[in-house]
């Protein structure tokens, strides 16, 4: 059984290269292009693992993480906040919402992988 | 080095959401000022953070690293720590069009080299040290630093399926290298006391553990002091210390980097018990206890680290760069204009669902009417006689609003077009010192993609001149009795099987008398010839063609106006020009609204039918004698409407039998073309329709006064005619003597 | 592993030949050039071209020139009726491939040719220039005029 891993991001390239990269490391992604198209999902569905970016319209990734946090399902669920170099504030903001941790962007496939890894 | 094929389709979904993001950015700029509200900035700063991250991500590292500075630029903005300056927008407008250029060099493949990015990252470095920041920001003085650049061998394109192998991501592999591991081993003591709430977050400290494992022998030693009494126990809640030793050529960084993600609310101590190469502080290292190092909570097998056999492995390309989109890119100077593509010269198009879903509806209809009369074939009596009549006439429906549908596909918004225009207007005013406001009217009309890609330059010529010549600057708009600030309106909107597009100001207005003096000067027209308005104005078009005194860089010479005809009529289509001096000129187009369907007038000279496009034809009149004239033994003229127009005789240039030589027994078609109006002779006028038109070329050749062919429902070949080449032959032959075709 | 090259497809022959006779005589077309025959329909006039050019006519939706073999090859006219065929061919132009009719008298069989049978064209004046011979071969007693199609069909059409 392989694991799905939740994959937000507002930009369709990156939803799609994140998708690409994971897929072909044997994962099931369901992608979402904001946080309220995943928070929908996450309603009813289960995942191993949320992958999210921060800087969304709508709801940003820190938000989307604290509201996942509330649901049942999703209490011991691993949640992963892509920030930029110099986000330092949104490190420990994710953090402070429950995320499990954060990957810098841009990252490279294998640091996602690598990454994803430790954490499944 | 083939690409994958799906890579390369995920890196185009990147240059088109790029492309879409500079619009944005460039849109919200134009109206951004000082009262700007706080979701545009964000609008503003998060498409440039898009770019700038998926330029990272898929190696367009300039582009990335030029997208930084704006990034920060607008992220002081967005925050209150810089206040909105015109001067700021203006930057971050060029920065824009750098970002175009940049994006487009990327596209095509080609390095991403561009001496107006350099001199405009020094510039945003500049306002960003020290510049317009609000005087309470502190530390604005250190330039935003640089965004970690990704190493070449850790982007997309290194992904191969050596680097997806279970072997390749074990923990040890994981890890990140240190520097080259000193000597012998050292002996780190790491105290590991987290917050409580740690599971929360799902940081499981087993994993890292593990982690640590990779790095080295370890032994751990779990405190149990915090854990309270069974009733107030919390499953969820992490009561443990740890103790850590770790035996091993470990160094801080990569231990610290185990711990990165909790130790924001954990107390760690990192205690260096033995360098290496040194003896361990403390009596000989209990090696047998470190022997097989156990974390003290039940593990689940370290194969949990390791992510899941992969299975079909796709080869997985060196290079990430796509290939260069074909036609469109132009070798032209780096200019925004240059750089503003549609995304739709790439040979692709973005095709509203509902379209097709019209398609897949009617294509069903079709089948279905098919079927029924497919019934007909096997037995048929008289009494279905009806049934069938009816089956056609809906066969006939279906296929027409087929074709219309398909048709539709091939259409887009005007407003790809107009898109361009309000930065346009904007530069452009502001370096002519003019006021102008732009009013974009109709930008939904449709037309067909090709004919919108190249009526887009002419466009671009006929607004630049409106601004560089016919708007008044704001002084003149006043002593005039005008308002300061001019109107520049572009209109759209469908007439029957075109599209029609007007540009129109309120300015000057031509100036009938130096038009017609430049005309005489050039010898253009002859001295004492006389002139309608119209006529006058349509002088302009003519090539070789400038009133300006003084040749401005904006419009330059007088080479563009008879271009931009010229292109209009390559596409079918007409242009014409009025005026009224001193309130202003409206230039109308009148394109095709397809190129692949033209509508027709078919006409026919003795045994052969021929077709002419409809938008051609100004009227067809029965001649009479009196209004034939010859001249000079050869050429024939026809007075129509105060104008001698040469009379074209078909039959001779395509040598056909005609019914009649005698002009007065045929029918004359005045025909336009480039301004020149010519009757041609002809024997008979047919239906008026729509017909597909085919091209000669491709099995054939191209042939002077045609333009191409199409198929009669009986299955025969009929000639679509073309004027403008007709009447170059028509001159050619006239030149010469020659009457008679080659 | 063989260390000779494979001759590019366009130059390889098939060793297949369609017959077709004109005038009485009797000539050979690549059957790999050859994409069908069709009747004798109504050709549409084009202005501009050598008589031999008879015009245009509708293939499928296509619009293809049709040459007169007879006219080209300069040989006495004869009316067409029903047993007039035109052979479509295919041959590469200026923007990819095109495809050209050649009106002729009759098709015959498709013959197999190899290489060793098949002779230069004898050197006689207007033959082998003018009708693109490229070779003759005997077949049952007959010869047959082996026709370069590419550049009979390429020749006629800039004229």
């Amino acid at each position: 059984m392989s694991a799905t891993i939740l994959a937000v991001d507002d930009s369709a390239s990156m939803r799609q290269m994140v998708s690409f990269t994971l897929r072909h490391a044997g994962y099931s992604v369901v992608e979402a292009a904001d946080g309220v198209e995943a928070l929908a999902y996450a309603r009813s569905n289960a995942v191993n693992l949320v992958l999210t970016d921060v800087n969304m319209p709508q709801m940003d990734g820190i938000t989307l993480v604290r509201e996942l946090r509330q649901l049942e399902a999703y209490k011991f669920v691993p949640m992963l906040v892509l920030t930029t170099e110099a986000g330092q504030d949104k490190k420990m903001q994710g953090k402070q919402a429950g995320a499990t941790g954060w990957l810098v962007k841009p990252f490279d496939p294998k640091k996602l992988l690598a990454t994803i890894a430790k954490v499944l | 080095m083939a690409i994958d094929p799906e890579m390369a389709e995920i890196v185009k979904v990147f240059f088109e959401e790029s492309n879409e993001g500079l619009e944005v950015m460039e849109s919200r700029l134009l109206n951004l000022d000082a009262n700007a509200d706080r979701e545009t900035i964000n609008t503003i700063f998060r498409a440039a953070h898009s770019i700038k991250g998926g330029a990272g991500t898929f190696g367009f590292m300039e582009i990335s690293q030029f997208t930084h500075a704006v990034e920060t630029l607008l992220d002081e903005m967005r925050n209150g720590t810089r206040a909105v300056t015109s001067d700021a927008v203006q930057v971050l407008l060029q920065a824009v069009d750098v970002m175009r250029e940049m994006m487009g060099l990327a596209q095509a493949d080609r390095p991403i080299l561009c001496a107006s990015a350099d001199a405009l990252t020094a510039r945003l470095a500049e306002i960003l040290s020290n510049e317009g920041a609000a005087p309470e920001a502190p530390g604005a003085a250190a330039p935003a630093s640089r965004p970690a650049a990704t190493p070449a061998a850790l982007t997309p394109a290194a992904l191969t399926p050596a680097a997806l192998t279970p072997a390749a991501l074990t923990p040890a592999a994981l890890t990140p290298a240190a520097d080259a591991p000193k000597a012998g081993e050292s002996h780190w003591r790491i105290s590991f006391k987290p917050h409580v709430s740690l599971f929360k977050t799902c940081n499981d400290p087993v994993r890292l553990f593990d982690q640590l494992q990779a790095l080295g022998k370890l032994e751990v030693t779990a405190h149990i002091e915090r854990l309270p009494p069974l009733g107030a126990f919390d499953p969820t809640e992490c009561y443990l210390d740890w103790m850590l030793d770790l035996r091993g050529a470990a160094q801080k960084e990569q231990l610290t980097e185990v711990f990165d993600w909790v130790d924001a609310n954990s107390s760690i101590q990192y205690e260096l018990v033995a360098p290496a190469g040194g003896a361990p502080a403390g009596g000989a290292a209990s090696i047998a206890a470190a022997a097989a190092p156990e974390p003290s909570t039940c593990a689940e097998p370290s194969t949990q680290t390791r992510p899941h056999a992969a299975r079909e492995r796709t080869s997985v390309p060196a290079s990430v760069r796509e290939a260069p989109a074909p036609a469109g890119a132009p070798a032209r100077a780096a200019s925004a204009q240059a750089a503003h593509k549609l995304g739709a010269e790439s040979g692709s198009i973005r095709v509203a669902t509902e379209k097709v879903d019209a398609l897949i509806n009617l294509v069903g209809e079709l089948v279905i009417t098919q079927s029924m009369l497919g019934r007909f074939s096997d037995e048929f009596d008289l009494q279905d006689l009806e049934s069938l009549r009816r089956g056609l006439s809906q066969l006939a429906r279906n296929t027409r609003e087929l074709q219309e549908s398909v048709l539709k596909i091939r259409m887009l918004p005007i407003s790809f077009s107009f898109n361009r225009f309000p930065r346009l207007v904007h530069e452009l005013s502001r370096k002519l010192g003019k006021k102008v406001e732009l009013q974009l009217n109709g930008e939904s009309t449709e037309l067909d993609k090709i004919v919108l890609e190249k009526i887009g330059d002419p466009l671009v010529h006929l607004v630049r001149n409106s601004l560089d010549h016919g708007l008044e600057t704001p002084e003149a708009r006043l002593a005039a009795g005008k308002s300061e600030t001019g109107t520049l309106e572009l209109n759209a909107s469908h007439e029957g099987g075109s599209i029609i597009i007007e540009v129109k100001d309120d300015g000057a207005g031509l100036n009938k008398t130096r038009i017609l003096a430049k005309a005489r000067e050039r010898g253009l027209i002859a001295q004492d010839a006389t002139l309608t308005d119209e006529q006058i104005y349509n002088l302009i078009f003519l090539p070789g063609f400038s009133t300006a005194e003084a040749v401005s860089d904006v419009s330059g010479r007088g080479v563009g106006m008879d271009v931009v005809r010229r292109n209009i009529t390559d596409l079918g289509g007409h242009v014409q020009i009025s005026s009224t001096p001193g309130q202003g000129s409206t230039i109308r187009i009148r394109l095709p609204l397809t190129l692949a369907i033209l509508e027709g007038q078919m006409l026919r000279v003795g045994k052969e039918t021929y077709v002419i496009s409809l938008v051609s034809i100004i009227e067809t009149v029965q001649p009479k004698r009196e209004h034939i004239y010859s001249v000079a033994g050869q050429t024939e003229l026809f007075k129509h409407r105060h104008e001698y127009l040469p009379i074209i005789r078909l039959h001779r240039m395509f040598d056909i039998e005609p019914d009649s030589l005698d002009v007065e027994k045929g029918l004359l078609v005045v025909a336009e073309s480039d301004g020149r109006h010519v009757a041609i002779l002809v024997d008979e006028l047919l239906a008026q329709q729509q017909v597909v038109i085919k091209s000669l070329d491709t099995n054939f050749r191209q042939v002077p006064g045609l333009a191409g062919a199409t198929i009669h429902g009986d299955g025969t070949v009929a000639l679509i005619l073309d004027v403008p080449s007709l009447i170059v032959k028509f001159l050619e032959c006239a030149e010469h003597g020659v009457g008679l075709a080659a | 592993m063989s260390a000779t090259l494979e001759r590019p497809a366009a130059n390889r022959r098939s060793e297949q030949y369609v017959s077709f006779t004109l005038g009485g005589e009797h000539y050979g077309a690549d059957v790999t050039r050859v994409q069908e025959i069709k009747g004798f329909d109504s050709v549409t006039r084009v202005p501009y071209a050598p008589p031999f050019m008879l015009g245009v006519v509708n293939l499928r939706g296509a619009i293809v020139p049709v040459i007169d073999l007879r006219m080209r090859f300069g040989l006495k006219q004869v009316p067409y009726d029903s047993t007039t065929v035109i052979v479509v061919v295919r041959v590469a132009g200026h923007r990819g491939e095109r495809i050209a009719g050649l009106v002729v008298d009759a098709v015959n069989e498709v013959h197999h040719i190899p290489a060793e049978r098949i002779r230069p064209p004898p050197q006689l004046p207007g033959v082998g220039e003018r009708t693109h011979v490229e070779g003759i071969a005997d077949i049952d007693g007959r010869l047959v005029m082996l026709l370069d199609i590419e550049t009979l069909v390429a020749s006629s059409i800039a004229a």
